[in-house]
């Protein structure tokens, strides 16, 4: 009986996956690195969150926001500059002094004039422009996505995020290319408009964002080589990390829990049998 | 509530309580010592586990709401809030989430149950009913919750249920433009769902109180269909039935846990991180799962008012099911041919589903065939979804009415306890019980 | 139809009974006899509650954001001498005072006979510091926020019930029962103070 009420679950389960994966198609199947934070029991590395940091403070932010990020969240347990010895991560030394490093903006409170001033951890993330119109004007018209959960606003998350940095491949010969758009091979869109070479328009789409990354881009404090492979897997799991910074919390506090059911089913489980062990039925 | 009460108050205060207000006497003789037939499978713990359900949603709901914030510039954010900054704020949002999908799960698995023992046959016709009130308010309470982290399916979604209406001929206009507040979807939208969102699982939880009411009047069905003959028929809920419930919610919630725990948004949409823009709609725009069987149905119409009216006449049907059942045989156990529609009825609803979170001109299986018939090709969604609304709405209206007049059913035990010599299986299972219990 | 009772729906579960026990069972084996294995079960029941009302409890604790702004800094040189500048921390008022030496000198030479709820100016001032006073602006009678200067001793004076406080926001007339409560605060710099 249970097993077909399970059964039966977990048909209606494969009937909500099934369209998800019936939508990925057009670009090609994604790029999967191995990630240190998938998995019941998958955690983020330190220090790959801290190159991952570096990426976007240094290569995406100047176009990127991420509004819903603190100062702060930088040294909360799990997240990349997580100390134990400041449990509290206001007081994390090195995330104010990262938070010192970038002006936000404030309102002087004596002269009520819009003023810079060096972040707190309590501050959020500045937003690159200020607001989605100027966004728009500086970037060809299209306007650069917050980055806060783009891990979690992405069909294939981290996959799909680092496959598109990934992927911005030679265009096919054959492809009418404008000044604006960028050809990558992970992009959903339809290329046959465009296409003047033989069969089929090739796979991928037009992007406006041009390649981010480059070799050498940026330097690593750990001394990890800089590839773009290598900065497109950091700044992927510190997106994945900013996207759910309770991930680890979660799956820790799930495995508890989980295992406390279990229990507990299995004492129930027995104590049915015990309580019925007189009844024909 | 069936039956004299069997209750005798042990203490002064109990007594001194109970020629003042029963209370303990009415929960006694409804929780504990309500005679419940013996012979009930893990089919019959579905109640107990929407009971649950809908406790755990409310709790998670009402904390929910003190950390959200019905506005257009800032719902998103604050149910982001909720998952990185509030205390357990991802815990109680994710179950609340996912809680919804399970008690969606639960409530399909008890309507099936229903069917296939024939629960909503007399004399429990309006037990029956309340259940599909129950089922309204819950697609309801499910839709306008889904509105409220204001996504880009939230948004989208509502704006096309709310158009649902708009089909309707002279007063649909009206009616969507009231329910909106304004010219679409917009911040008096929001509020009015966040306030009846709030309001409706306690519609949900009144409605259920008279869902019990009503099964314990004429007591539970049971596997056999047949009704309880005496007291040896029947167990005292309990401890039998609160301890097997309690063991079936166990394995519930080992199901619910691995969706909160690790695959928390398995079920969601990815488009519904991305805050609401009412200048783009995603690519390719589906309601949750639990809705996709009606979305099919809604889609298998060329037809805007033809397609709304048959996605609520499916609801419609389910009300008037009592009577559309003319067999006088309860359990389909004893229903050989009725069985087989039967389950042709629940694959035509899992392939409804199916078709639901389709492109409707997607193909079935390989390519499409290049064969058109009327509006889409022979091998497309729209074609399969199509078929499977018209076996939904036949099984209802033709296969159960005609049935139960032509069907011979196999032979019915007199009584829960009784042997059925006939019953070319029932012998040996008997012969197997344990020695225990004549001991 | 060769099938097991009942079809597909009740396999294992329903087995007639060739003779009548069910509900009757004799009274030593009473199903209900709270052994070993009911009184774990209770108790896991009992544990599961706990620990969903738990999570249900504390998110009404003070979350992430609300204390991220728990503790403030602050620029002293914002003070000019004989006047107090009220900062918002935690939601309320905080007073911080520039104290002239009259102010001071009449602080310290108050006896400690005459306080109700006796404290030293010292103890209320970081040492050497003597012109600083921080302190949380609500009065301990009812959380009103006291006037600057006012009152019978030119510290505070409570509009709300009358309390008067002290140029070391002692109380000494009216209702309230505590001196005005002074933060945990620090000097991080000579002209910056970080509190709480």
């Amino acid at each position: 009986m249970l097993r077909k009420a399970i059964a039966l679950a977990a048909l209606g389960i494969a009937l909500v996956a099934g369209p998800a994966a019936a939508n990925t198609g057009e670009g090609y199947e994604l790029r999967h690195p191995k990630w240190t934070f998938t998995g019941p029991f998958g955690k983020f590395d330190p220090a790959q969150l801290q190159r991952g940091y570096k990426v976007y403070r240094e290569v995406c932010a100047a176009c990127h926001a991420m509004d819903l990020m603190y100062f702060r969240n930088l040294g909360q347990s799990s997240g990349p500059f997580y100390d134990a010895e400041y449990k509290n991560p206001n007081d994390n030394p090195y995330v104010k002094s990262l938070a010192k490093d970038i002006q936000v903006p404030d309102i002087d409170s004596e002269t009520g004039d819009v003023i810079q001033r060096p972040a707190t951890p309590a501050d959020r993330f500045p937003k690159p422009f200020p607001n989605e119109a100027a966004a728009r004007a500086s970037n060809g018209g299209a306007a650069p996505p917050d980055l806060s959960v783009i891990a979690k606003a992405r069909e294939g998350g981290p996959d799909y995020i680092y496959s598109i940095l990934t992927g911005y491949l030679a265009p096919p010969a054959g492809l009418t290319m404008t000044p604006t758009q960028h050809y990558n091979a992970y992009m959903a869109g339809d290329l046959a408009p465009y296409w003047k070479g033989q069969g089929h328009a090739p796979k991928g789409g037009f992007i406006a964002m041009p390649a981010p990354l480059a070799d050498g881009k940026v330097t690593f404090d750990d001394g990890k080589p800089s590839t773009v492979a290598q900065q497109a897997e950091d700044v992927t799991a510190f997106l994945a990390w900013a996207a759910e910074p309770k991930q680890t919390e979660r799956k820790q506090f799930g495995l508890g829990a989980m295992i406390y059911l279990l229990i507990f089913t299995v004492i129930l489980y027995f104590s049915y049998r015990r309580v019925w062990r007189n009844v024909a039925h | 509530m069936s039956g004299p009460s069997t209750y005798e108050p042990k203490t002064g205060i109990e007594r001194w309580l109970d020629t003042r207000l029963p209370i303990v006497r009415f929960m006694y003789d409804t929780a504990l010592d309500f005679p419940t037939p013996k012979n009930l499978n893990y089919w019959w713990t579905f109640g107990g586990i929407l009971a649950l359900m809908l406790g755990l949603q409310i709790a998670t709901g009402v904390v929910l709401a003190m950390h959200y914030v019905p506005h257009v510039d800032y719902a998103f954010a604050s149910v982001e809030r909720i998952m990185r900054d509030v205390n357990y704020g991802w815990l109680i949002r994710y179950m609340h989430a996912n809680g919804a999908s399970m008690f969606f799960l639960a409530v399909y698995l008890h309507m099936i149950r229903n069917l296939y023992y024939g629960s909503y046959k007399a004399p429990r016709e309006v037990l029956w009913i309340l259940g599909c009130l129950i089922y309204l308010a819950m697609m309801a309470t499910g839709f306008i919750g889904y509105v409220l982290p204001w996504g880009q399916m939230s948004f989208h979604g509502a704006v096309v249920i709310t158009n649902l209406f708009g089909a309707l001929p002279i007063i649909g206009p009206p009616i969507t433009t009231w329910l909106w507040g304004g010219f679409a979807v917009d911040n008096a939208t929001l509020n009015r769902f966040f306030s009846l969102h709030y309001l409706l699982p306690f519609v949900i939880a009144g409605l259920v109180i008279l869902h019990i009411w009503a099964l314990h009047v004429p007591g539970n069905n049971n596997p056999t269909g047949v009704n309880v003959k005496s007291k040896a028929d029947t167990v005292p809920f309990h401890p039998y039935y609160t301890v097997k419930d309690g063991f079936a919610i166990g394995v519930f919630l080992l199901l619910f846990g691995a969706f909160v725990f690790y695959n928390p948004n398995v079920l969601g949409h990815a488009d519904n991180y991305i805050p609401a823009n009412p200048l783009v709609t995603p690519a390719h725009i589906v309601p949750e799962w639990y809705f996709l069987p009606f979305y099919a149905i809604l889609r298998a119409v060329p037809d805007k008012l033809g397609g709304v009216l048959l996605m609520f006449g499916a609801i419609a049907t389910l009300f008037v099911l009592p009577w559309l059942d003319t067999s006088k045989v309860r359990s389909m156990r004893y229903r050989p041919t009725a069985k087989w529609y039967f389950w042709i009825f629940v694959l035509a609803a899992l392939v409804l589903g199916y078709c639901g979170g389709q492109l409707p001109d997607n193909p079935v299986i390989g390519a499409p065939t290049g064969l058109m018939l009327l509006d889409a090709d022979v091998n497309s969604m729209v074609w399969l979804s199509r078929v499977a609304t018209l076996y939904f709405f036949a099984y209802f209206w033709i296969i159960l009415p005609v049935l139960g007049l032509t069907e011979t059913p196999l032979p019915v035990p007199e009584g829960i306890s009784e042997p059925v010599l006939s019953h070319p299986a029932t012998t040996p299972t008997g012969a197997a019980a344990s020695p225990e219990k004549r001991g | 139809m060769g099938k097991p009772p009942g079809g597909p729906l009740s396999k294992g579960s329903f087995k007639v009974a060739d003779t009548v026990v069910g509900a009757n069972p004799d009274p030593h084996a009473d199903p209900s006899r709270r052994d070993f294995i009911h009184i774990a079960a209770v108790a896991g029941a009992a544990g599961a509650v706990a620990g969903i009302a738990w999570p249900l409890i504390d998110q009404m604790n003070p979350a992430g954001d609300t204390l991220a702004l728990a503790s403030i800094e602050f620029d002293l040189s914002k003070v000019v001498e004989g006047q107090q500048v009220v900062i918002k921390w935690r939601g309320k008022p905080l007073f911080v005072r520039n104290r002239t030496a009259a102010e001071i000198q009449k602080a310290v030479a108050t006896p400690l006979s005459e306080l109700r709820d006796p404290e030293t100016d010292e103890a209320r001032h970081k040492p050497g510091k003597p012109q600083w006073l921080v302190l949380i602006g609500t009065c301990t009678h009812l959380g009103c926020v006291p006037t600057f200067g006012g009152g019978d001793y030119g510290g505070w004076f409570c509009p709300c019930h009358g309390s008067h406080y002290d140029t070391s926001g002692r109380i000494r007339k009216g209702p309230a029962p505590k001196n005005l409560a002074v933060p945990d605060w620090d000097f991080l710099s000579d002209t910056k103070i970080k509190v709480g």
